[in-house]
């Protein structure tokens, strides 16, 4: 019997089933996170508005009224930086355990492991886009309205901020791995930019001295985009140009980091 | 036709361990953990080579640590041969150990869905065979109850249900054989028989000798990373078990 050289090692998916198959793991895998979330309790959509609503009236106390930061509309000012906020926050705090919680998958399976951080990421995007409404609502109280450039505004930040909060998951996913202390550290990190990061302040504000952090900053471009278009139905280029160029960098060194240590997954998690 | 082939392989984990105690003694002894991460590897495989032929039913024997579960790691595709290689013919699907692969919020059927698109099919594959799937597990009276009301019996019987519905060309079956009640085992064993009919090919790592001996056409017996005997189920079973015999009298303190 003859044995023939066998050229194919685990690729026999012809393309267009590979894509298909990549694209329904995104879906299923999202709708996961996304349905556990919501049959655990009755109040799932609330629990996800709730979270920054209260630091919403936390800053709005403290920094509104006990130390009277000079800005109108405080309380609209903080929401529409807050909920973007919370999307990358929530995603960047779970990523180190996002491997490590499906680390009998990774030893057994063969599939894209940076599918299971897109569909995390996903789903915090999707609880922010069904906040959005709740920022609407603030700008109605203050008799103000949504305006038309929104419709292209929040596309365009969709997408840098998922690329921007991706490339920034996939590095600590993949690097938690390996240095276990990566968990730990990521919540002062997160802590840390939180403040670095102008939510409760605007960059108007900061003293030229410090202007270098803010430049320095990859997500302050990102959260004042938003905040202009919410409040003021505004975009401006140079600003989004400044947050696809940092979704550019984030992406980079998230890929080059998940290329260089996926082979090595399975044995280390 | 060859299913599988090693091809002079061998597979080292590094310690990663030592780096694991934390960033900031790593960071601080560089150049000392670079040393370690080449020092200190662990040899799981070393020089293995053996085919497998399409259709075959093959057992991986041997003592804890002697680098089955990595073999099989290979054959998934999840780790990669430091030297040798490692080829494969065809869609592998494994068996996944319990509960493995699904939420438990979820119900039944949203979990057929979820693990099935993780073993590699799409989701209008899966919706093709649900009802089969179902049908087979015989849970459709709670297929729409979420998972953490089901028992561990009834989490394998969905899972053998599903890994059985994956039309796999390679199955790899790591310990898994013993779930269900006793009926469900006998229709897992006549699902399996149905695979040998159908040629899939089966790489089966277990400790339990008679499911080894039931199964198998052919036994490869792992002590320490090399293969030290390979044939008949039956004569490398019963060296197998002369040789553990052997390390367990040796192990007892000798009273003498």
């Amino acid at each position: 019997m003859q044995s023939p050289s066998i050229a194919v090692t685990h690729e026999t998916k012809p393309r267009d089933v590979y894509w298909e198959h990549l694209w329904d793991l995104v879906v299923i895998l999202t709708q996961k996170e996304i349905k556990a979330r919501y049959k655990n309790s009755a109040l799932g959509y609330v629990w996800s508005v709730a979270n920054p609503l209260l630091f919403a009236v936390i800053y709005y106390i403290v920094f509104g009224q006990i130390m009277k930061v000079p800005i109108e509309n405080y309380s609209l000012f903080l929401m529409a930086a807050l909920l973007p906020w919370h999307w990358l926050a929530n995603s960047v705090i779970a990523a180190p355990n996002v491997f490590l919680a499906n680390a009998t998958l990774i030893k057994k399976v063969r599939f894209p492991r940076n599918v299971l951080v897109v569909s995390y990421v996903l789903n915090e995007g999707i609880h922010f886009v069904l906040s959005i409404p709740v920022i609407a609502g603030f700008l109605l109280v203050n008799h103000m309205a949504p305006t038309l450039t929104w419709l292209a505004g929040v596309p365009i930040l969709l997408v840098a901020q998922f690329l921007i909060v991706y490339g920034i998951a996939i590095t600590l996913a993949s690097l938690n791995l390996f240095f276990r202390d990566l968990e730990r550290l990521t919540a002062l990190f997160v802590t840390v930019l939180f403040f670095l990061t102008p939510i409760t302040y605007s960059s108007a504000m900061v003293p030229d001295s410090y202007r270098t952090l803010l430049y320095a900053n990859p997500v302050a471009p990102l959260i004042e985009s938003w905040r202009e278009l919410f409040m003021h139905g505004q975009l401006s280029w140079l600003v989004v140009g400044t947050c696809y160029l940092s979704a550019f960098g984030t992406l980079l060194v998230g890929s080059l980091v998940y290329w260089r240590m996926s082979s090595k997954f399975a044995e280390v998690v | 036709m060859t299913a599988i082939c090693f091809d002079h392989v061998s597979k080292w984990y590094p310690r990663y361990q030592s780096l694991s105690y934390g960033i900031k003694s790593s960071l601080l002894h560089l150049s000392e953990t670079f040393r370690s991460l080449k020092r200190e590897r662990v040899r799981v495989l070393e020089d293995v080579s053996f085919r497998i032929e399409k259709g075959e039913t093959v057992g991986l024997i041997g003592p804890n640590g002697a680098g089955k579960s990595t073999s099989l790691a290979l054959m998934a595709g999840v780790v990669e041969a430091e030297t040798g290689k490692v080829v494969v013919a065809g869609r592998v699907s494994p068996l996944l150990e319990l509960g493995a692969g699904f939420h438990f919020d979820l119900t039944g059927a949203e979990n057929i869905v979820l693990h099935g698109v993780l073993l590699g099919l799409t989701r209008r594959e899966v919706s093709s065979k649900m009802k089969a799937i179902i049908d087979f597990s015989e849970l459709e009276a709670c297929i729409h109850q979420p998972l953490r009301t089901y028992s561990s019996g009834m989490i394998a019987r969905l899972g053998f249900a599903i890994a059985s519905h994956l039309d796999p060309e390679i199955l790899l079956i790591d310990e898994i054989l013993s779930v269900g009640d006793l009926a469900f085992q006998l229709k897992c064993n006549a699902k399996i028989d149905e695979f040998k009919r159908q040629q899939v090919t089966m790489v089966l790592v277990s400790h339990a000798m008679d499911h080894v001996q039931r199964l198998c056409d052919r036994v490869i017996w792992l002590e320490k990373g090399r293969i030290v005997g390979e044939g008949a189920p039956s004569m490398i079973v019963a060296e197998y078990e002369k040789s553990a015999q052997l390390r367990h009298v040796e192990s007892r303190p000798s009273a003498a």
